[in-house]
């Protein structure tokens, strides 16, 4: 089991919600983002997830498609990434997902991105269009070597490829709660609540639910019946009003706790 | 050697290795839809008769099949002749997928278009065929390619679409085609996308062959009545493939003729400003199939250059991919300047101005017909009109001279 599985199992033990942040790695560098991750890490995120550089990022809106930018022209790239985690491993032992596009991992190689991850201390990964039905080789080398692969289920999937997704998720299964790009939205979409109970059906694993959600009240709304709750623009866009600034860590770290704090009391 | 292209692609979308279906998982059940509606369509003789009327009635089809007499005495060669697809409605043959996909849309329900574009050609066609049938429709540019085709993208906004220029990455098609994968995404429900090349997730890349199809097999049969034989070469630009796979599928099974697909050069490969896919590119994952894509060490899209808008994109559809590893077609590029030199020597000898992209074509026929013999024939698609490219052409002319 990897550290995400015993999270689940521990936020279960404790009927607690977790709480999933996503950041771009390598923005505005990679030294702040290892800085980030620890401060978010004693903030009590639960699972960290790792968005990998990309230059063409098509599942994203503008907040994180600027994000990625600023970390591609700050010379970030997969293997900086990966040796980050590395680093990191000696401080912390937070879950962590690579939230990551297809094409570099394809160019990276698979098998040998995928025995890397293990070495460095990465526990899951998350490949935006890379469904099942073409992911076979991938899920085959992230089995071997004991990752989990994190696959998305969406308002457009239907029974069918919920059977099937759940089949090869591994970890938790991400519900993106409202069709579109990645953002910060003013309310939740409609019907989480009633997919998600669809989906429980399909899978004992723990379900996230994410996209759109940026607000406390957000998070103590899907907290309701969700097992986790995922939030990404929301922070992403404060590290970038952050970037210049000396206290981006703790800025950034106070915000983040604002939106777990609703989780404290164990919802 | 022939290639049984009728089994192509397989089940799942895949043209050997390459193809596929590397999307968001919200696009999977669209696309699933879309591969649904057009198998039924495809089934269906009201479908096809449907379109073959508007084709005829108001495409134009068939596109002639001109001998270029004086450009063939011009070279000395083989006889060239000209498939004229610039005289199709709209000025070049994407009107030919827009139309089928658009009756796809209606058969579906959908009430609003969205596409991509380069050049504008695809853009305009959409726009096109969207103001016939009265629905609403988007069309996503890069603002780069806006500035270079101001005149497309005036026809676009003239014919009632909406035209957002796209700021992001390389200003050009493959930023455009992030941002109506972007819209398409969120706007599930009414919207149909229509696809501007051979390229994108399955079905694309089959649905909009299966609709340019028609280039070849018009161009085989008026070869056949002209000269009572078939051609000896083919020769068509590639930027995503669409008007080359369409001039090539009617003669994949004829094993004696060569087809050549010619890329951008741009300023030439040593340069690495260039669209030449085949000719520095590697095999990676792009807008959802798996194709020859320039990219960089670290999997980043790398940034083309043409002079020709419509050819400067970073992949090439995945069939070509295939056809090339199964050595049934060969690729080559042209440079800017050849394209440009082409471009003025079609317009001299034959009073045809072509378009930047299809004077690939002809740049490759000019290096060509020496090595080839009077007695053979060469079969160049003409992809389209080149009016809108007077002014860059002379702007580029003027500051070469």
């Amino acid at each position: 089991m990897t550290r995400i599985g015993r999270r689940f199992k521990d936020l279960r033990k404790a009927g607690r919600t977790g709480f999933v942040a996503y950041i771009t790695a390598g923005d505005p560098d990679l030294n702040t983002t290892h800085q980030v991750v620890l401060e978010l890490d004693r903030q009590g995120v639960d699972v960290l997830e790792l968005g990998v550089p990309f230059s063409d990022p098509l599942a994203d809106g503008p907040v994180i498609q600027e994000a990625l930018q600023r970390a591609l022209a700050a010379g970030a790239t997969l293997e900086g990434v990966l040796s980050m985690v590395a680093e990191l491993r000696v401080e912390t032992e937070i879950p962590i997902v690579l939230f990551t596009y297809y094409n570099p991992i394809h160019r990276y190689g698979v098998e040998r991105f995928v025995k890397r991850a293990a070495d460095v201390g990465v526990d899951g990964v998350l490949m935006l269009d890379l469904p099942p039905e073409e992911g076979g080789d991938y899920k085959a080398q992230m089995d071997e070597h004991g990752l989990d692969t994190i696959f998305l289920m969406t308002p457009t999937t239907r029974d069918d490829r919920m059977r099937l997704i759940a089949s090869h998720t591994r970890g938790f299964v991400y519900y993106v709660s409202r069709t579109g790009v990645t953002g910060e939205r003013d309310s939740l979409a409609d019907e989480i609540q009633s997919k998600v109970s669809a989906i429980c059906q399909y899978t004992d694993m723990p379900i996230a639910v994410g996209f759109g959600i940026s607000t406390p009240e957000h998070v103590s709304e899907i907290a309701r019946y969700a097992d986790a709750v995922v939030v990404g623009s929301a922070i992403v866009r404060r590290v970038g009003e952050y970037q210049n600034d000396v206290d981006l860590v703790s800025k950034v770290g106070a915000f983040v706790g604002s939106l777990i704090g609703p989780l404290r009391e164990g919802v | 050697m022939a290639v049984n292209a009728s089994d192509l692609p397989d089940a799942r979308g895949h043209f050997g290795p390459y193809g596929g279906q590397y999307v968001p998982e919200t696009l999977m059940a669209l696309l699933q839809d879309l591969e649904a509606a057009y198998r039924e369509a495809k089934r269906d003789p009201e479908f096809w008769a449907e379109l073959d009327r508007y084709l005829r009635d108001y495409v134009g089809r068939p596109t002639p099949l001109y001998f270029a007499e004086r450009l063939t005495e011009e070279l000395g060669g083989p006889k060239i002749y000209l498939k004229r697809e610039d005289l199709a409605h709209t000025g070049a043959h994407k009107i030919n997928h827009a139309m089928g996909q658009i009756l796809l849309a209606n058969r579906m329900g959908k009430t609003r278009i969205i596409a991509e574009t380069g050049a504008g050609q695809h853009g305009v066609a959409t726009a096109t065929v969207a103001a016939m049938f009265g629905l609403k429709c988007e069309i996503y540019m890069g603002v780069e390619d806006m500035e270079r085709q101001a005149l497309n993208v005036f026809r676009m906004r003239l014919l009632g679409a909406k035209v957002t220029g796209v700021h992001s990455g390389s200003k050009t098609l493959k930023d455009a085609i992030n941002e109506a994968i972007r819209d398409w995404v969120t706007n599930v429900e009414d919207t149909f996308y229509i696809f501007g090349s051979v390229l994108g997730p399955h079905p694309y890349p089959m649905i909009v062959r299966d609709f340019q199809r028609i280039i070849g097999v018009e161009a085989r049969a008026q070869i056949l009545e002209r000269e009572g034989r078939l051609p000896d070469v083919l020769v068509a630009c590639v930027g995503g493939g669409s008007n080359s796979i369409g001039l090539f599928h009617a003669f994949l099974d004829d094993a004696n003729v060569q087809m050549i697909g010619v890329e951008a050069g741009g300023h030439g490969i040593e340069s690495g400003e260039h669209a030449a896919r085949f000719n520095g590119g590697d095999l990676g994952v792009l807008h959802g199939a798996r194709i020859y894509v320039l990219q960089d060490d670290d999997g980043q899209i790398a940034l083309t250059h043409s002079v020709s808008a419509g050819l400067d994109y970073s992949g090439v559809g995945p069939e070509h991919c295939y056809l090339r590893d199964m050595a049934r077609t060969t690729y080559t590029y042209a440079t800017d300047e050849e394209a440009l030199s082409a471009f003025e020597l079609l317009s001299h000898t034959e009073g045809i101005i072509p378009a930047l992209e299809s004077s690939h074509a002809i740049a490759h026929v000019c290096k060509l017909a020496p090595e080839m013999s009077r007695d053979q024939i060469v079969v160049v698609n003409l992809s389209g009109r080149g009016d809108k490219d007077v002014q860059q052409a002379a702007r580029f002319i003027e500051g070469v001279r």
